[in-house]
């Protein structure tokens, strides 16, 4: 990949793959539509709240694949100390909490109608809402007052801390839920998709899955390149200053 | 590795002596706690038969936020006349100062729970039929998870200018797992001693996530101060 081999030193320019991956993402995310709200039938209990559920479960794929994509990119800064790791850790950082807020905006929209709740303390729900807020303190982490080098090691240190909790956070609640709570609602929306999905309805979503992944490639490729512009912006105006004083 | 734990010593009794002098740190978090078990007396009627079930969570409230004070302060301090560079430069590990500062730490909170806790009982009239061994290990493993991870926080988030709001909100998210099982294996040792072996599993729990987590931040505290 061309992407992770520049050193950051010249100027960016967006590369041919940026290019296609756009432009496939735009002919992929009306598809989807199309699937999402006409190809596919109406669900027959929830009606066409259910139509959602397509693009929650990409969404919620989309925001653990991005957060994995920080944990790697955090080990391979502490191991390399390249800027440019600690640049795509940073970007899918924050594109995984944009994707985990669609998930957790979609999901009480639709729970409203299924469970006639906004909200349960589900074991699924409570380690999302953990999991977001775990990932802005990440992004927070990126906010701080230091140089960039003090910066890129503590978020990888917390990246990488914060990944190792998501298991535990999971499992610690699903042992909280089947020992001491019955569980009220069923098995929570999220995991529909094993067995009984019309085919019609598992094609579009492993559809929408798909887009939203492109969808996801195509923003960390922007990002990444906002943020070289960043950087670069930054570096000349250090040497303009060197030239004024010198 | 002997070394490592000589300097730690020396570290946790550095901090334990310049509290003895001061007594500024566990003064605060005792009077905090005071005041949380006052508020909380207000909140919730004391003489009603209904608060016995808060009390598992209260305690674990104190715990959580006079810590906090505590953690807050306990590399800030070290910024004051460059002392965390000297220690830095010193030819220690850098894992025998996150270690040094767990144990001091450590001890701090276990002080305020020992008093704080017998008085919160006090105060709410509870009367304890619990199992006293479990609970205190209870106590002790949940403690101590959260110390250890929220030291490791601290000595991250004291390199910010707006350290005392940047902690907790680093540390809340991380620690939930550790909460959620302590909150929920205290309710079961203090009033639900039938289903006492699931209280064993949730102490399991605590021991994985302490393992875990010490092992991991003992590790990578080396990049945390890293100048």
């Amino acid at each position: 990949m061309k992407l992770i081999n520049d050193d950051l030193t010249a100027i960016p320019e967006e590369t041919l793959l940026h290019r296609i991956l756009f432009y496939l993402s735009i002919p992929m995310m009306l598809t989807a539509l199309y699937l999402a709200f006409i190809y596919t039938p109406v669900e027959r209990v929830m009606g066409v709240v259910q139509k959602i559920f397509y693009f929650h479960v990409a969404s919620a794929w989309v925001a653990f694949f991005a957060f994995f994509i920080v944990a790697v990119f955090s080990i391979m800064y502490l191991v390399k100390r390249k800027r440019i790791y600690d640049v795509i850790a940073g970007i899918s950082a924050e594109i995984g909490v944009v994707y985990t807020a669609i998930v957790l905006t979609t999901g009480p929209i639709w729970g409203r109608s299924a469970w006639n709740a906004w909200w349960s303390w589900e074991p699924r729900l409570t380690t999302t809402l953990i999991l977001f807020f775990m990932y802005i303190a990440y992004i927070m982490i990126r906010h701080m007052d230091v140089a960039w080098e003090k910066k890129a090691r503590f978020a990888s240190v917390f990246g990488i801390i914060s990944f190792i909790n998501v298991p535990i956070v999971f499992m610690s609640i699903r042992w909280w839920n089947s020992t001491l709570h019955p569980v009220v609602l069923g098995e929570g929306g999220v995991n529909e998709s094993g067995g009984g999905l019309e085919p019609s309805m598992l094609f579009a979503l492993i559809f929408t899955v798909f887009t939203m992944t492109i969808l996801y490639f195509v923003l960390l490729q922007k990002g990444v390149y906002i943020e070289r512009l960043k950087i670069q912006a930054e570096r000349l105006k250090e040497k303009f200053q060197e030239k004024l004083a010198g | 590795m002997n070394n490592l734990f000589r300097a730690a010593f020396i570290i946790a009794g550095k901090d334990l002596y310049s509290e003895w002098k001061t007594k500024q740190v566990v003064t605060t978090m005792l009077i905090f706690s005071g005041l949380v078990i006052v508020t909380f007396s207000f909140a919730f009627d004391p003489s009603n038969n209904a608060v016995r079930a808060i009390i598992p969570g209260l305690i674990w409230v104190i715990t959580i936020f006079s810590a906090i004070l505590g953690l807050n302060r306990s590399f800030l301090s070290e910024t004051k006349n460059d002392n965390l560079y000297g220690m830095i430069v010193s030819p220690t590990d850098p894992s025998s100062i996150y270690l040094g500062k767990v144990i001091g730490n450590f001890i701090f909170v276990l002080i305020v729970q020992l008093i704080s806790i017998p008085v919160l009982f006090l105060l709410f009239d509870f009367r304890f039929f619990g199992h006293l061994p479990l609970f205190i290990i209870v106590v002790v493993l949940g403690t101590f998870g959260f110390i250890s991870v929220g030291t490791f926080l601290a000595g991250l988030a004291a390199n910010s200018k707006s350290s005392e709001m940047l902690l907790p909100i680093l540390l809340f998210p991380i620690v939930s797992p550790i909460i959620i099982a302590a909150v929920q294996a205290t309710k079961i040792l203090l009033i639900d001693l039938e289903q006492i072996s699931s209280a064993i599993s949730w102490m399991q729990l605590m021991g994985a996530y302490n393992l875990i987590f010490f092992v991991l931040c003992f590790i990578l505290f080396e990049y945390v101060l890293e100048v």
